[in-house]
């Protein structure tokens, strides 16, 4: 008995050290940095409590990077999960080139963000763009997508959506696989249409996946920040700064570790309190009865 | 077998008690970033194999670490974490920051004897302005850059102006630039960018209406005087009063594309673009100095040579010895051919290679022209945070979100509240 849990412990181990050394132990430093003021050799970091937190409280391109991120969150996530399981019901019948329209909607996902994002910023350059160059023979030309504070969120989440819709439609074409044919048999032949099967049977079925897609959609809204070094650096005035990036800025532009501590801190409780209420008002509701 | 390998680890120990023997030679790291195209890492490498050759009692090694920032972040890491760096190429604006972290000395400190002093001196001025901070030097230019006006002449050409006489004032350049914008949409008259490096840009025009953005000694911000809210009010009217420039902001990174394929006829940027506009123009194309309007004026940019404390004596005179290997006139003038960067002393366009590179192709000289009207880039404490609160008021003045006055005046006070503690 006792030599059991002896092995047990030594079996999570090494997951143990190295989630410890890479995630625990960074978040533990992180929180205690962001307590301390800016060091340097003249006046040496001392304690300032939430000094840093009642700084960032009153800087306003924080407030704005943080509605930005709650808009990019709201903007890619239903749409790109909707769009994820339109494509993967697609691409889940019998039709003739299935391997093909697979690999055409998955193609994005295999693109590394920063190759996606070099190719959209040539999409959005104003009159040279593959964009102007289409709306230019409707007599549209001369947007300047990506340096107008009112198009260019919405430029950036239509590029994360394309992105991002892909890698969701492989969990949910997995989970189609999965189902058996019984049940659309079943309704069918209790005169069920495809939508009432779809809507009654078949989508229920999917809210495992539903979940674990939505979760790491709303992670990757706050994680996905590659795009902005290419195509924005965050403006223009900030108006496509997102958190991370502004953590970035904060880190290395500014030089300024302490503030990007705080910021981090904040981050991270924002993504704790995500994950926890998704699990707490989700989980219940996810699993078919 | 046996007898085999304890041979040979005799050999080895023999071999390194050898190497420990003459193993004084010094070893020097080096961080420097890149932060234009082309391969450049390849012609750095070159120079310092043949600065080894030469002190064959020096080891260099030379780590390309990225872009400015990264090459900061890097040495500053690496100093840190008790690696020796004992000399880096960063940017010129950092120098700032890296007094204030205790990072650097200034040449003064090694380079004492008259020969090394006449050499600090035989720099151009414009390219010291970011380096001598309160009389000392801390930084000793390499790759300097400055902004240029390229121009379509075939553009000028079909429009009826003179290809040889780009716009030398602001009227001008407005009055130009109605005649080259199409009213179609399809070709702009002039594109300034003002994503990635604004303030750089708004540099130039503040210099050109008669300001310079910050005091000498990097603890004053002048973002809210009267010329200069005028300049940033001019930048805004290129595209929405005079309509020769898209309104909105301009993209940096897209801007030479733009410029290549006829969709405006000028462009003010990096001359660090000069050899890539020069492959890719399939026109005729000119670069020309700057517009003035009260005078005429340009920053300048790029990376400089720093040399760390953390290093004894005799480190800081190699380290001293390679810096001025890598600016020697000659090097500095097949550095400028290969990359556009300028050459950084008188000197170096006296040599026969850049004097009859610029007889061949003249736009190669714009750029040393400019320079008695340079002036030094953005450099403040905080440096940064302040870039940044101008480069945020720039933008929302030129995407209409906030008036030019208001916009400058918010970026001053929080400048000022950033820059209270080194009064």
């Amino acid at each position: 008995m006792r030599k059991e849990w002896v092995t047990g412990y030594l079996l999570i181990l090494p997951a143990a050290v190295v989630l410890a050394a890479f995630t625990h132990v960074p978040i533990v430093r992180t929180v205690h940095d962001s307590l301390f003021s800016r060091a340097s050799a003249i006046r040496p970091s001392r304690f300032v409590g939430t000094g840093n937190f009642e700084t960032l409280a009153s800087d306003p391109v924080f407030w704005k990077v943080l509605g930005n991120n709650l808009a990019f969150a709201l903007g890619t996530v239903p749409v790109s999960i909707a769009l994820a399981l339109v494509m993967a019901l697609l691409v889940n019948r019998k039709i003739r080139g299935q391997g093909t329209l697979r690999l055409a909607y998955f193609l994005p996902t295999m693109l590394p963000m920063i190759a996606a994002a070099n190719l959209w910023l040539f999409f959005y350059t104003p009159d040279i763009g593959l964009l102007d160059q289409i709306l230019g023979a409707f007599g549209v030309s001369g947007t300047n997508w990506l340096g107008d504070p009112d198009t260019v969120m919405p430029c950036l989440i239509a590029m994360t959506v394309w992105k991002e819709a892909g890698f969701f439609m492989i969990f949910y074409l997995a989970a189609l696989q999965t189902q058996p044919p019984e049940l659309w048999e079943a309704a069918h032949l209790e005169g069920a249409s495809r939508w009432v099967y779809f809507r009654r049977v078949l989508f229920p079925m999917l809210m495992p996946t539903t979940m674990f897609v939505l979760i790491n959609a709303v992670l990757n809204a706050f994680k996905l920040v590659d795009h902005l070094f290419i195509m924005t650096k965050g403006g223009p005035n900030n108006a496509s700064n997102l958190l991370l990036y502004y953590i970035f800025e904060n880190a290395f532009a500014f030089n300024d570790m302490p503030a990007a501590a705080a910021l981090t801190t904040v981050l991270l409780a924002l993504l704790a309190l995500l994950a926890v209420s998704q699990f707490l008002f989700l989980d219940k509701r996810v699993h078919y009865r | 077998m046996f007898g085999r390998l304890s041979k040979a680890a005799a050999v080895g120990a023999v071999a390194t008690l050898l190497g420990a023997g003459s193993a004084s030679a010094l070893e020097l790291t080096m961080y420097y970033p890149v932060s234009v195209g082309g391969p450049l890492t390849k012609v750095v490498d070159g120079m310092v194999a043949d600065f080894e050759k030469a002190n064959p009692d020096v080891k260099v090694n030379a780590i390309y670490a990225g872009n400015y920032d990264d090459t900061r972040v890097k040495a500053l890491a690496a100093l840190k974490a008790g690696q020796p760096v004992q000399l880096s190429v960063l940017f010129s604006i950092d120098a700032y920051d890296l007094i204030e972290q205790d990072a650097v000395i200034p040449f003064d400190e090694v380079a004492k004897s008259a020969d090394d002093k006449a050499w600090l001196k035989s720099f151009y001025p414009g390219l010291m302005a970011n380096g001598v901070i309160n009389g000392k030097t801390w930084g000793i230019p390499f790759q300097r850059s400055t902004i240029v006006m390229y121009y379509n002449k075939d553009a000028f050409r079909e429009v009826g102006l003179d290809p040889n006489h780009p716009p030398a004032t602001w009227s001008e350049l407005v009055a130009m630039g109605k005649k080259l914008t199409k009213a179609d949409g399809s070709r702009w008259g002039i594109e300034i960018p003002s994503t990635g490096y604004p303030y750089w840009m708004f540099g130039a025009l503040a210099k050109q209406n008669g300001e310079l953005l910050m005091s000498a000694d990097g603890t004053e911000t002048h973002f809210d005087k009267p010329q200069v809210v005028e300049a940033l009010q001019f930048w805004r009217d290129l595209g929405s009063k005079y309509k020769v420039m898209p309104e909105g902001t301009v993209e940096w990174g897209t801007l030479r594309q733009q410029f290549l394929e006829g969709k405006t006829a000028m462009m003010w940027h990096s001359t660090g673009n000069l050899t890539a506009v020069k492959k890719g123009a399939k026109f005729d194309f000119g670069v020309a100095v700057l517009p003035a309007n009260r005078e005429p004026g340009s920053p300048t940019g790029g990376g400089n040579f720093y040399l760390f404390k953390k290093s004894t004596p005799e480190e800081r005179a190699a380290a001293l010895k390679l810096v001025k290997f890598m600016t020697a006139p000659e090097r500095a003038a097949e550095w400028s051919i290969a990359t556009g960067y300028m050459g950084v002393s008188p000197a170096s366009y006296q040599t026969s290679a850049l004097q009859s590179y610029a007889a061949e192709f003249p736009p190669a000289a714009v750029a040393r022209d400019q320079l008695e009207n340079s002036v030094a880039e953005l450099s403040t404490y905080q440096g940064g945070r302040i870039r940044k609160a101008l480069d945020d008021a720039i933008q929302a003045a030129l995407t209409g979100a906030k008036p030019a006055k208001e916009a400058l005046g918010e970026a001053q006070a929080q400048a000022q509240r950033l820059l209270k503690p080194y009064h």
